[in-house]
């Protein structure tokens, strides 16, 4: 039987924990750019499409991100469409992350005073050039800190693809557990990467809250 | 002919009747004190004449520009007049400069050289030249306002609402917003006002309006309006028995 050393097995688990970083980046810049266009048409003029964002963000916050997974990975192949593990993962956690940055954000750009959109009403400004130059300004400030705070949860989501198969950090434990029988010492290994990676999201979460709002202190 | 025509105005917000059927005329050049209770219709009057509000029946018409609930006629009105709140509601993230410049070369196109020197221009006009680059944080609340008179001028519009614009201030600070209001006044600006300054209204006003539930109660010279107030309700709104 081959003998595994500490550092092979803390090497083979950080070669894995990139595929957790590509895939946080991919669903959070993607579920970035999803939810903000999910943000205008929650909060934007047509009713049709309010209603149509708000059902689509209740239905991916209502449901477990384990069902959305398996929906994507499955669900698509009943079409007869084959789609590898690390597509579907990449899908499902970009939809998961848009349903839940949208609604943060929407609670950023509600949070911004009536009276803005009220005194930049009375200079003339159309709805977009209000959003545009004096709420998303505003908004944007306010949005940074909880934003941030959330990458935390699309870091440990990723954890979920390993039931697809995809190989990130937590499916490269289990596989190192299989061939090492040392459960303790992989898994307390995986969950110390897991935490390097979101403890200094939180924290420059915290921190650029606290900046943030001294900069905002009197409003 | 009237600068702004308020017709037979109706506004309800669900089954309270807030506007009753209002009819004012205001001349190019008038200053106009709204007086009344809190709750008597004032506010929102002011709000429709804006567009801020919409109405439910009867007519607004600021020198040919008829009030419709769209974008269009909407923007139109609003280059006409001017409005400044009483929370002030400056833009937090610019300066005292960019509040003023923001709406000029956003809504009117223009260069930036040009609102500058607008900007400063109408800083210095109330008496804020030297605040330029300062945050609305920065700035005393009567400041605030008097930047916020800044930028509804920039517009040039031909009449300003003000919307109880010294009751968020300190007592102190009441006056130097009134000064810069009694200038523009004095320089021939049309100006509507919903105000609790009733020595300013006594004072600089042409005609004062006294409303009550909903209605147009009294309205006439200040002088009348302060001296013989025909109705119960204004003799008890003034303390006059």
């Amino acid at each position: 039987m081959t003998e595994f050393s500490f550092w092979d097995i803390l090497r083979n688990l950080l070669l894995a924990a990139r595929w957790t970083v590509v895939l946080s980046l991919v669903s959070f810049i993607g579920g970035g750019i999803v939810g903000a266009a999910l943000l205008f048409l929650r909060i934007g003029a047509r009713r049709g499409m309010r209603v149509l964002s708000r059902g689509y963000i209740q239905l991916f916050q209502g449901t477990p991100l384990l069902m959305q997974l398996f929906l994507a990975f499955f669900g698509l192949g009943l079409f007869g469409i084959d789609v590898p593990a690390w597509l579907a993962a990449c899908i499902a956690l970009i939809l998961w992350t848009a349903a839940f940055l949208a609604e943060i954000w929407r609670g950023c750009v509600e949070s911004i005073a009536k009276g803005q959109w009220e005194a930049s009403a009375s200079l003339g400004m159309g709805y977009l050039q209000q959003m545009r130059y004096v709420i998303l300004p505003q908004a944007l400030k306010v949005a940074v800190p909880p934003t941030v705070g959330f990458s935390v949860q699309v870091v440990k989501g990723t954890a979920l693809t390993s039931i697809i198969g995809f190989v990130e950090l937590s499916k490269a434990g289990s596989i190192v557990t299989n061939a090492t029988f040392q459960p303790f010492t992989v898994y307390g290994l995986v969950a110390l990467i897991y935490f390097a990676l979101c403890w200094p999201l939180s924290k420059s979460s915290q921190l650029l809250e606290r900046k943030l709002n001294v900069a905002h202190r009197n409003h | 002919m009237s600068l702004i025509a308020i017709t037979e105005v109706k506004k309800r917000f669900g089954d309270n009747e807030v506007l009753k059927g209002i009819s004012i005329d205001v001349a190019r050049g008038e200053v106009v004190a709204i007086i009344g209770k809190s709750g008597s219709g004032k506010s929102t009057l002011l709000r429709c004449i804006n567009g801020l509000e919409t109405i439910d029946q009867g007519s607004i018409v600021v020198a040919g520009a008829q009030f419709l609930p769209d974008e269009v006629h909407l923007k139109a009105l609003r280059l006409k007049v001017g409005m400044i709140f009483q929370q002030f509601n400056l833009f937090p993230h610019l300066t005292a400069g960019g509040n003023v410049m923001l709406s000029q070369m956003v809504v009117k196109k223009t260069p930036k050289e040009d609102a500058e020197a607008v900007a400063r221009k109408m800083l210095d006009r109330v008496g804020l030249a030297h605040k330029f680059d300062a945050l609305p944080d920065e700035l005393s609340g009567g400041q605030q306002q008097r930047v916020a008179i800044a930028r509804a001028l920039a517009m040039q519009p031909i009449a300003l609402l003000c919307d109880e614009i010294t009751s968020a201030l300190d007592p102190e600070l009441v006056a130097e917003v009134l000064a810069v209001v009694k200038e523009l006044a004095a320089e021939g600006m049309t100006l509507v006002m919903v105000t609790h300054e009733m020595r300013f209204a006594r004072d600089v006003c042409s005609r004062v309006v006294f409303m009550h539930q909903g209605r147009v109660h009294e309205i006439g010279a200040p002088e009348d309006v302060f001296a013989n107030p025909r109705t119960p309700e204004l003799r008890q709104f003034l303390g006059v028995q």
